[in-house]
């Protein structure tokens, strides 16, 4: 029935990749991850895990010989934040172009610059269309569960990509939080082994990997890892189903907190979400029929799903914890926003920024948005649907 | 004892025919010598930075290589192989492979993903020791991309990033010395070689960097008849001009001992080696002739170092 | 398989991730037509010495087991002339590719 414990965020995915034992880790130490690697190398060090850990001297080498390993056959896995996931920027977009399914811990944190090291989405954002499946979480529980789920969706056959678990910078990643382990035997039969059909060191096939694509093919493989992506959808659903067995705890591609009779709703990701279900119960007491949905796949974006929930609400506010500087709002709001369109579900839509930089959101925040989602209802007017909050302007 | 009739006739060429690297081109028979020295019965992988040698030889869907082969970007042949490398480890000893049967690692660059953008990870996969040879075949310019400026590309040099111009003429800056900067990582085995005469030199070097354990790295000159401005046909007078001038000294450090492996009988003014070629034509004018004494100079002082390094090395023991 | 891909083959039947499971299918591609001038290859003033065994880039020397080199490979010979200059016995002279 699980073991209690009380760990960090990152002491959680440490662990997880503990019980998942790959083949080969390789990092480079950045703030707010480096703890990840430092509780592995100590794992790796005292021989708990039959891991050869890669102490690489930079993050785009750190993905680099993540691809070699996993090319060569192996389960590989790295962890990394904000500029270190910039610097792989090259090496992110080949890895999921040659199909690898190597594993991430991405721990949220703003891009620079100016310099900082606490918690933003800018990194995981700037990443969406690399072709890495995306699972953001909430707290430590949902990192430690989203890893252990992910190797079974990344190495699926119909998959073949490379998958990153998003958690939040110091949030998640250094708050101590209760939580519950899943026994190492059950995780090691969960995860099973990974066989690859093709891999570099199989003396028996010698196999050529990364040509030269010209004009004539380059289209159709980008189209096949399209396709795997969207294949990857019914894979992240049956995973979560057989996690479901073996723990009790229900996964979907997102979390409709008092959504369906919400006439006011926020849609955000990882530990925002924790501050907005508070405020969505004092709401309630309230009489206010405020909701939630919180994005946990954001990569395949669960398009026709998330119209469906939103459909029936009178305004929504998109919580976007990075800027994309583009005029036009948030990258979460413009596929919430399309997906809404394209589902031809007319609901009046804002995009709020927060967060920035590791600037609190407090309950005080969230209650802001609901409130001018009230406004909204009440006035039928947006008088400017790129807002902000938690900003000195 | 090296007998390259013998090498060629019983050790089957790795990397084919039908690759699409230039008419003449100084890499593929170098490529095909390092690969020579594997022992038959040896898998390697192999793994190439972006660059000529790449896309020429494996240009969807069709691989030059009977390897298992892999490239991923530019800067990286190091660190990608290094990756491949600790799964071998890794898998090999959770039983996860056959305990038969060995698998060497070999890295491929030019200069430009070597010398430059690449010297990061090359630098980070040696420190680190993987069981692997890192293989720069240096044709100092970045040549796939149109022949410009490296920093392994020779002093004065005409390249269409260091245009020999009516102020400025050709590189100023002088070459950069890789092989230096790897002995200074304190490897087993580091060596400058190329294909010359009979190949012993590149076909024994490589040998021993492939069956040398850790990190090894060779460094291989390789004229390229576009970006040089030579004919064709000159490949082999090309390199032998190379080392006969001392501008391309064949060399190994063993543990940190240096062993010179050829001194020329009569070393050759470095005329010799610059005329042929069209990038250092502008030397040859009226007025330059300090250029050519500047590059002497250079050859000069870096050769007789080499010879005092090789001499505190017998004085060592 | 990967030798029937060309550029009308669909998507659904191409390699994933452009990898490619047949070692040096290279061979399927001809370089010859690339050739303007040809080396000739004159085997009465060859005396084997194996010189330009290991020269060409192109691997178009053809090498048998018994040490001996035979007639070029014009499949794959691009007509750089390196072996033709590295021949001390002159058996190997470049001529126009139209020539006999």
């Amino acid at each position: 029935m699980g073991i209690r414990e009380r760990l960090s965020g990152n002491e959680a995915a440490a662990i997880a990749m503990k019980q998942i034992n790959p083949d080969v880790v390789a990092a480079f130490p950045i703030t707010p991850s480096t703890e990840i690697p430092q509780y592995f190398s100590t794992f790796v060090s005292n021989g708990s895990v039959d891991t050869e850990f890669v102490a690489v001297e930079s993050e785009h080498s750190a993905m680099s010989a993540c691809v070699g390993a996993e090319s060569a056959g192996a389960r590989a896995m790295t962890a990394t934040s904000a500029n270190g996931l910039s610097y792989m920027w090259e090496m992110i977009y080949i890895a999921s172009s040659l199909r690898l399914p190597i594993v991430m811990s991405l721990v949220n944190r703003a891009v620079s610059g100016p310099l900082n090291i606490h918690c933003d989405h800018s990194d995981a954002m700037g990443a969406r269309d690399s072709g890495w499946i995306m699972l953001f979480s909430e707290n430590n529980q949902e990192a430690y569960d989203n890893l252990i789920m992910a190797h079974r969706i990344a190495e699926h056959k119909d998959v073949l990509l490379p998958l990153m678990v998003c958690q939040d910078g110091f949030i998640t990643s250094h708050s101590i939080e209760n939580i519950e382990l899943i026994e190492d035997d059950k995780v090691k039969e969960f995860v099973g082994t990974y066989h690859p059909e093709h891999y570099l060191l199989n003396e028996k096939e010698q196999m050529a990997v990364g040509p030269l694509d010209v004009q004539p093919f380059l289209f159709e493989h980008k189209y096949q890892q399209a396709e795997a992506m969207r294949n990857a959808k019914k894979v992240i659903a049956d995973v979560a189903k057989d996690f479901e067995k073996m723990t009790g705890r229900k996964y979907s591609f997102f979390e409709e907190y008092m959504l369906d009779d919400a006439e006011i709703a926020i849609v955000c990701m990882n530990s925002t979400a924790g501050t907005a279900k508070t405020v969505v119960d004092e709401l309630r007491t309230n009489g206010v029929k405020a909701g939630l949905l919180k994005v946990r796949m954001f990569r395949p974006f669960p398009a026709e799903e998330i119209a469906e929930a939103l459909g029936h609400l009178k305004a929504v506010a998109v919580m976007d914890r990075s800027d994309s500087l583009n005029g036009a709002g948030g990258a979460l709001f413009e596929d919430v926003v399309s997906s809404m369109y394209v589902g031809q579900k007319q609901v009046p839509t804002v995009s709020y920024v927060y967060g920035i930089g590791g600037r609190d959101t407090t309950s005080k925040d969230i209650y802001e948005v609901y409130s001018y989602l009230q406004d909204v209802v009440k006035t039928g007017k947006i008088d400017n649907p790129y807002r902000y909050v938690g900003l000195r302007k | 004892m090296y007998n390259v009739k013998e090498v060629v006739a019983n050790k089957p060429s790795r990397l084919t025919s039908g690759h699409r690297m230039c008419a003449g081109c100084g890499a593929p028979p170098v490529a095909r010598m390092v690969l020579r020295a594997l022992k038959p019965e040896d898998h390697a992988v192999i793994s190439n930075a972006t660059g000529c040698m790449e896309v020429s030889t494996f240009m969807y869907p069709y691989t030059a290589w009977t390897d298992s082969y892999i490239h991923t970007a530019f800067e990286n042949a190091a660190a990608t192989l290094s990756g491949a490398e600790a799964a071998y480890r890794s898998m090999k000893k959770q039983g996860k492979l056959p305990t038969e049967g060995d698998t060497k690692f070999i890295a491929f660059g030019g200069d430009g993903g070597t010398y430059d953008i690449g010297i990061q990870s090359l630098s980070g996969a040696m420190e680190r020791g993987h069981d692997m040879v890192y293989v720069c075949y240096d044709n100092g310019a970045y040549m796939n991309t149109g022949i410009q400026r490296s920093s392994a590309t020779p002093r004065f040099a005409d390249t269409t990033t260091s245009p020999a111009g009516k102020v400025i003429p050709g590189k100023m800056q002088s070459r950069k010395d890789l092989t230096e900067v790897m002995a200074s990582h304190h490897l087993p085995y580091v060596a400058q070689t190329i294909a010359f005469a009979n190949f012993k030199d590149l076909y024994e070097k490589s040998e021993k960097a492939i069956y040398t354990e850790g990190a090894c790295f060779l460094n291989v000159l390789a004229p390229c008849p576009r970006g040089w401005g030579y004919p064709t046909d000159m490949l082999m007078q090309i390199n032998k001009l190379a080392v006969d001038t001392c501008y391309w000294p064949l060399y190994e450090v063993i543990n940190g001992k240096y062993i010179i492996n050829y001194k020329p009988a009569k070393k050759l003014p470095i005329e010799e080696f610059l005329r042929p070629q069209k990038r250092f034509k502008h030397m040859f004018q009226e007025g330059n002739e300090w250029m050519i004494e500047e590059f002497q100079k250079e050859v000069d002082k870096r050769w007789e170092e080499l010879l005092a390094l090789e001499e505190m090395s017998k004085e060592e023991k | 398989m990967s030798t029937k891909i060309d550029k009308n083959t669909p998507a659904c039947d191409m390699t994933i991730a452009g990898n490619i499971y047949e070692a040096g299918n290279a061979m399927e591609f001809k370089t010859g037509d690339w050739r303007s001038i040809r080396p000739k290859y004159i085997s009465e003033k060859c005396t084997q010495c194996g010189l330009c065994f290991p020269v060409c880039p192109d691997n178009a020397i053809p090498v048998g087991k018994d040490q001996k080199r035979t007639d070029f490979n014009y499949d794959y010979c691009k007509g750089c002339g390196v072996c033709a200059k590295v021949c001390p016995f002159k058996a190997i002279e470049m001529v126009d590719e139209g020539e006999k």
